[in-house]
């Protein structure tokens, strides 16, 4: 019907938009991760972060990705992942449920540093690690929440960031019971088991 | 109870039991040929395909199994996919199909993103360039894994002979099992004609891979409460049902719970038509009582179906008042669309017996005679003017009330999509299961005549007719002349009413009778398929009609029945988009 606007938005947002950091565990294929960020794209979710690594166990890949959505889409979001046949596990988390990080990078002019004890000061206030001095720049280091990094985004700014890069999130759960590892001792170590002849 | 019903249980078995594992020692071969021995070892006699630069080897490889593996040569790739799929769907076994690389995998595109949607097994099989050439842009190289990514169940490249016999093992063992879904196998000629030493073993399991969930005993017990106190319970059925083989275990849970049931589209074949308690289709173009009185009943019970919005209509207007149960074996279908109380994660094949242990024998007579209250006022203002009409025009609905007469629905009916499509799949007599193929998610035009084809492939014993528009019929026209070249009987009913009639019908309701780009100028038919050598008949009076069905039933091969069609002949009672089910209309409003 033309002239009637349909309402196809039935995922209704109760709670409101929240951070969620997703976390899957998967075999280890080619191509997975662009499963997995379809799934994103075709609900038009979109991914603050992604960080994908080799887990605890050999030949399981993690993917953490945090999004800024709502619980229903988020969990269908999940359902959809953990339906793909190379995914092992998926899970979603608020931001309560988990310890994250992120690890950002900062480079600067040493001559900033020289001329006053401003940064300095900042580096310290902010438990900032300095990993390298040039004569050109000096490289900075701080692991924390995003808000964190920003702030010392901020403040560096001041005096002519020459870089700046930050990590994705990492994750563990704050919950004593160990889901997955559980999950995995159950579900054995053979990727594929083939019938005998 | 009808006999037929009984035997699909050993349908999807039949394909792995027939097959001893071939050849049983070691043997040395090249890629193509291992291709094919895989393809034998998981019961596969019969492949729709078209060949190619890269699948070339694979082609070479099949002459030496011809006693073993039947081809057919299609006139397109999407008629070889169409075909594989009718052949799934009346079969229930996998599908298989084979293509060469480029634009043959990418003419492929639509059957995969058809039998996705529908849940349809298949196994599909494309060339690509050699590996070394793969992301250079070389001839017909085209990134087929990331194309259908987003419309398979798996997919998978093979760049080395090796890993032939294990992916093709996985690859039927993903196609079939849990949800059924389709797979793209894409093989590198340089895998093709490599040499590895072949043995094949099935796959079993896949750790990463569940595809029969748990099932919850607390929510079995949940769900048969809810069942048992149920006043107005109201059961619908899915194609679930279908893929589980579980027709015998729905009956059983349909009787003793003596629960009237609704069916979506493929979910048309779950319950014979004419049992008592089978109220009809659900949805835009479904039954008025099967509709209205979903907003009715207090406790719902969703088997192996999926919700579609063809099915709810508004969902803020769905079934608000009712508990929903929701017995479904992919566990991303739960709570995807409609809020559910009790989930039964699980094949219906295990979950309904254990429900029907735990409910009581109940009728609700009072309750199925609200729905048949309901269909009269259906039949005076619906079916009685589509069944008999008072205008000399022919009408879609007596073609199929006709030939359900004759057939006494022992016949597998096939549908392309459009009015004709909601006519048949309203109308069509159907006495056994896996009778009715349609392209029900996608509603891809195109789809019938090739499907046809493969469903007399698969079912060569049974009548199967196709219903198709003039709109559809020509968007795989060419797969006539497969069927002349298999000879395979199909009985073409062509529903001609000179137009896109659905997109019509909505011209005329909803756009002010603006009739853009519907109309159709058409070929002659009858000469059409002549020229394809195919013998056919049209009909412009129905006095005509019943000796030209009964011709083209009794003709020995492949029909072509043309009826001209009223052209203002709607499709009704209707569900508007953005009307609540309850809405549903039975005629044209001022
Ligand atoms: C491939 C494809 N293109 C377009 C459509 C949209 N569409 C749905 S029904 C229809 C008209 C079908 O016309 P016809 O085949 O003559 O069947 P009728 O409705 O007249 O019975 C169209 C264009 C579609 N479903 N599939
Ligand atoms: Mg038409």
């Amino acid at each position: 019907m033309a002239k009637k606007t349909i309402n196809i938005e039935n995922g209704n947002c109760t709670g409101g938009k929240k951070t969620y950091t997703i976390s899957a565990f998967s075999e280890n294929h080619i191509g997975l991760l662009n499963r997995i960020t379809i799934i994103f794209t075709r609900r038009q979710v979109n991914i603050d972060s992604l960080t994908v690594s080799g887990s605890a166990l050999p030949g399981i890949h993690k993917f953490t990705i945090v999004v800024h959505d709502c619980l229903e889409k988020v969990q269908k979001v999940v359902e959809q992942i953990e339906k793909l046949v190379e995914v092992l596990k998926a899970f979603y988390h608020t931001e309560e449920e988990v310890i994250h990080q992120e690890i950002a990078l900062y480079k600067v002019p040493t001559k900033a540093l020289l001329v006053s004890n401003k940064v300095e000061e900042t580096i310290r206030k902010h438990s900032a690690r300095i990993l390298e001095v040039r004569p050109e720049y000096t490289v900075i280091e701080l692991t924390g929440h995003k808000e964190e990094t920003q702030e010392l985004f901020d403040e560096l700014s001041k005096y002519g960031l020459l870089q700046f890069t930050r990590s994705g999130r990492i994750a563990v759960t704050r919950s004593s019971k160990e889901v997955f590892t559980n999950y995995m001792k159950e579900i054995g170590k053979e990727t594929v088991e083939y019938e005998k002849n | 109870m009808n006999p037929v019903f009984h035997n699909s249980a050993t349908m999807k078995t039949k394909q792995d039991k027939n097959a001893k594992i071939y050849p049983s020692e070691k043997v040395r071969v090249t890629g193509a040929e291992a291709i094919m021995l895989s393809l034998i070892n998981e019961g596969v006699d019969t492949i729709f395909g078209y060949p190619g630069g890269a699948i070339m080897p694979a082609y070479d490889a099949l002459m030496n199994y011809s006693d073993k593996l039947k081809h057919i040569l299609t006139r397109h790739e999407q008629g070889a996919i169409h075909a594989a799929e009718g052949y799934a769907r009346v079969t229930g076994r996998v599908g298989v199909c084979m293509a060469t690389s480029g634009p043959g995998a990418t003419n492929l595109i639509t059957g995969i993103t058809n039998a996705m949607m529908d849940s349809t097994p298949l196994v599909c099989i494309t060339g690509q360039v050699a590996a070394g050439l793969l992301g250079t842009d070389a001839f017909q190289e085209t990134d087929v894994i990331g194309i259908t990514m987003p419309v398979t169940k798996w997919n998978f490249l093979i760049t080395k002979p090796e890993e032939i016999p294990s992916i093709m093992a996985q690859a039927f063992y993903i196609a079939k099992t849990g949800r059924p879904g389709p797979v793209v196998i894409d093989v590198a000629k340089n895998a093709q004609f490599g040499m590895l030493d072949y043995e094949y073993h099935k796959c079993k399991k896949m750790r990463s891979y569940a595809p029969e969930p748990r099932i919850s005993l607390d929510n079995l017990k949940a769900a048969s409460s809810l069942i048992n106190k149920a006043k107005r319970p109201y059961i619908l059925a899915g194609q679930g049902i279908l893929l589980g083989n579980a027709e015998q275990e729905f009956l059983d849970f349909v009787e003793k719970s003596g629960v009237p049931v609704g069916w979506t589209i493929l979910g048309s074949c779950a319950l014979p038509k004419d049992h008592p308690q089978n109220i009809g289709m659900l949805g835009m173009h479904g039954n008025y009582s099967a509709n209205i009185l979903t907003n009715e009943c207090d406790v719902l019970i969703a088997v192996g179906m999926r919700f579609d919005d063809r099915v709810t209509g508004d969902l803020n207007r769905y079934a608000k008042q009712a508990k929903i149960i929701h017995l479904e074996i992919d566990k991303a279908e739960i709570n995807k669309i409609v809020k559910v109380d009790v989930p039964l994660l699980g094949d219906v094949k295990y979950t309904l017996p254990l429900l029907t242990k735990l409910i009581e024998k109940r009728s609700h007579a009072k309750w199925i005679n609200r729905f048949k209250e309901l269909d009269k006022i259906e039949y005076e203002k619906v079916i009685k003017r589509d069944f008999f009409p008072d205008k000399p025009g022919l009408t879609m609905g007596e073609v199929i009330h006709r030939i359900n007469e004759k057939t006494q629905g022992d016949a597998i009916i096939v549908t392309d999509v459009g009015q004709h499509q909601m006519f048949a799949s309203r109308y069509a007599k159907l006495n056994s299961t896996r009778s009715f193929v349609t392209s029900g998610g996608l509603g891809t035009m195109g789809f019938g005549l090739p499907a046809a084809h493969g469903a007399k492939i698969g079912k060569p014993e049974k009548q199967v007719i196709l219903f198709v528009g003039d709109g559809g019929f020509q968007m795989t026209i060419q797969e006539l002349s497969t069927i002349n070249q298999t000879r395979a009987a199909v009985k073409i009913v062509l529903l001609n009413n000179k137009y896109l009639g659905m997109v019509r019908q909505w011209q005329q309701l909803f756009f002010d009778k603006r009739y853009s780009e519907t109309y159709l100028l058409n070929p002659d038919f009858i000469k059409v398929a002549e020229g394809f050598g195919i013998k056919g008949k049209k009909v412009i009076e129905r006095p005509m009609l019943d000796a030209a069905i009964q011709e083209m039933l009794d003709y020995e091969g492949p029909y072509l029945l043309e009826v001209s069609i009223e052209k203002e002949d709607n499709v009704f009672p209707m569900v508007p988009t953005g009307a609540s089910v309850s809405e549903i209309i039975l005629e044209q409003q001022k």
